[in-house]
């Protein structure tokens, strides 16, 4: 047989940017922020009372009797796969034997957990919705997406905190190369923008606390950034078999062609500051494109704005892409979208597609003083054109627990 | 003091709305909850807890297979309010 080859044909979204692909990409192009004061009352008994909430809720996108039976985090997995299937053609003829899902989530359905033990606590154990379980079970985005669009071929949930997101879509595609689907739908998703996650992060010194300027909190690359925004929503990618996706007629939009895996074996939450781990997933994912750093001209960094990360991550790239760093057009979209955790890869992902259509590298917003330490050239505050031309583009995540992901997309 | 047949299916028509999004209009009393109105077996227990609250009776789980057709619901409901 010969070699698979994995092309993207359909995207979906729902951010805090936009309740779709085309919103958000209009708004990640024009620099504008998603983060925003929280109007919960509760914010008041945490050191920080901001976020990035989705920008259309899920009550505008979706049936009420439905929404009622799912967590947020499967609402936002069911929007935007229906936006990527939509855009792939809506394929529903294909072998559903031939489909697969994998989508990601870093913790799962937290806010419905918190709910029903409140309800436990103030009403017993019969109030207790019979739906909890497949409301916060992680594999629940999945489930149900799966079930949706009748996928037989697998659906996975790979968790690796905020690497959970790439991980997904990394799984999907070498599921279409090892020959196990010849189409599946990807990403990741996250809904935890509640008081629990938000005074976990925050008691981790992790969370930026800039209350008087929300919106110019996340700050990655920024000499004075003080850590993450929280951010929820999802992206979605529909992967596909080139030869299939040809056959159909189907709109491709480019290939994805590698990735690379690697952990620290370094700490629970710090990165290593070496970027060892890294390195060696950017290596891999370009040994496994076929590729070298020559090819690159793009990357949606991971870069969330903490003080520590940030740097690590640079230097890492650096140190893996040497000399050819410099004709690579780095973006930290996560200062306009916040970090959106099992749901971030996949989004940076959608945004990755998105440059590679359009030849459009995204801006870094917020940057005011460039941090002497970041050896990296960042595209800021507006967006920078790629080259004419083959060129590819990486994506890389990181997640707590020492886990590195780097994806390689390439035009076609 | 039983309640009232007629009150008891206008209260269940409105949960069963509520919980499964079955139009109140296609709720009759002949009408069988899984296989007319789909009404799975997690939604069910929903409706039930649902009926308890609201007309402050008890609904034994061994009693809840018996509970097949609307009917069925505003007869136990009726007679355990009794």
């Amino acid at each position: 047989m010969s070699q698979r080859r994995v092309v993207v044909t359909g995207l979906g979204a729902t951010t805090p940017l936009g309740g779709d692909v085309d919103s958000t990409w209009k708004a990640i192009l024009a620099g504008q922020s998603g983060v925003r004061l929280l109007l919960d009352d509760w914010r008041e008994m945490l050191p920080v009372h901001f976020a990035a909430r989705v920008a259309t809720e899920p009550a505008d996108q979706m049936e009420r009797v439905e929404m009622r039976r799912l967590d947020r985090s499967e609402q936002f997995a069911l929007i935007a796969s229906r936006e990527a299937w939509k855009d792939a053609g809506s394929p529903d003829d294909l072998d559903k034997e031939r489909l697969g899902v994998v989508i990601a989530s870093g913790i799962g359905g937290v806010i419905t957990l918190m709910d029903q033990f409140n309800i436990l606590n103030e009403k017993g154990a019969r109030s207790v919705s019979p739906h909890t379980v497949p409301m916060l079970m992680p594999n629940g985005p999945a489930a149900n997406v799966g079930l949706e669009l009748q996928a037989k071929a697998g659906v996975h949930t790979p968790v690796s905190a905020c690497a959970s997101g790439a991980e997904a879509i990394g799984y999907a595609f070498e599921m279409i190369k090892n020959n196990r689907a010849d189409v599946v739908v990807s990403g990741g998703v996250e809904a935890a923008c509640h008081q629990l996650p938000m005074a976990a992060f925050a008691a981790m010194k992790a969370l930026s606390t800039r209350n008087d300027d929300p919106a110019r909190a996340s700050r990655p690359y920024d000499r004075d950034r003080d850590g993450f925004v929280l951010g929820e929503g999802g992206g979605i990618l529909v992967l596909e078999e080139y030869e299939h996706a040809k056959a159909r007629g189907a709109k491709i939009y480019c290939e994805i062609s590698g990735q690379g895996l690697t952990s620290d074996g370094y700490h629970i939450a710090a990165p290593d500051p070496e970027g060892s781990g890294v390195q060696r997933a950017i290596k891999f994912a370009l040994q496994n494109a076929g590729m070298t750093a020559k090819d690159i001209v793009h990357l949606n960094a991971h870069a969330t704005s903490t003080p520590a990360g940030d740097v690590a991550e640079a230097n890492a790239l650096r140190k893996a892409l040497g000399a050819d760093a410099d004709h690579v057009a780095v973006s930290a979209t996560k200062s306009m979208t916040g970090h959106l955790l099992g749901g971030a890869g996949a989004i940076e992902s959608v945004f990755l597609v998105k440059a590679l259509q359009d030849r459009l590298a995204p801006p870094t917003i917020n940057i005011e003083h460039l941090d002497p330490a970041v050896s990296v050239d960042v595209v800021r505050d507006t967006p920078r054109a790629l080259p004419a031309g083959d060129i590819a583009a990486l994506n890389d995540s990181f997640g707590f627990g020492g886990h590195n992901v780097v994806l390689v997309f390439n035009s076609i | 003091m039983a309640l009232a047949s007629a009150d008891v299916l206008a209260g269940l028509k409105e949960i069963v709305e509520e919980v499964a999004g079955v139009p109140a209009a296609s709720i009759e009393i002949d009408k069988n909850f899984t296989e007319d109105l789909e009404v799975d077996s997690l939604s069910m227990v929903e409706v039930v807890v649902a009926c308890e609250e609201r007309f402050g009776i008890k609904i034994p789980d061994e009693k809840v297979t018996d509970l097949v057709t609307v009917g069925d619901a505003v007869n136990f409901i009726v007679n355990a309010s009794n």
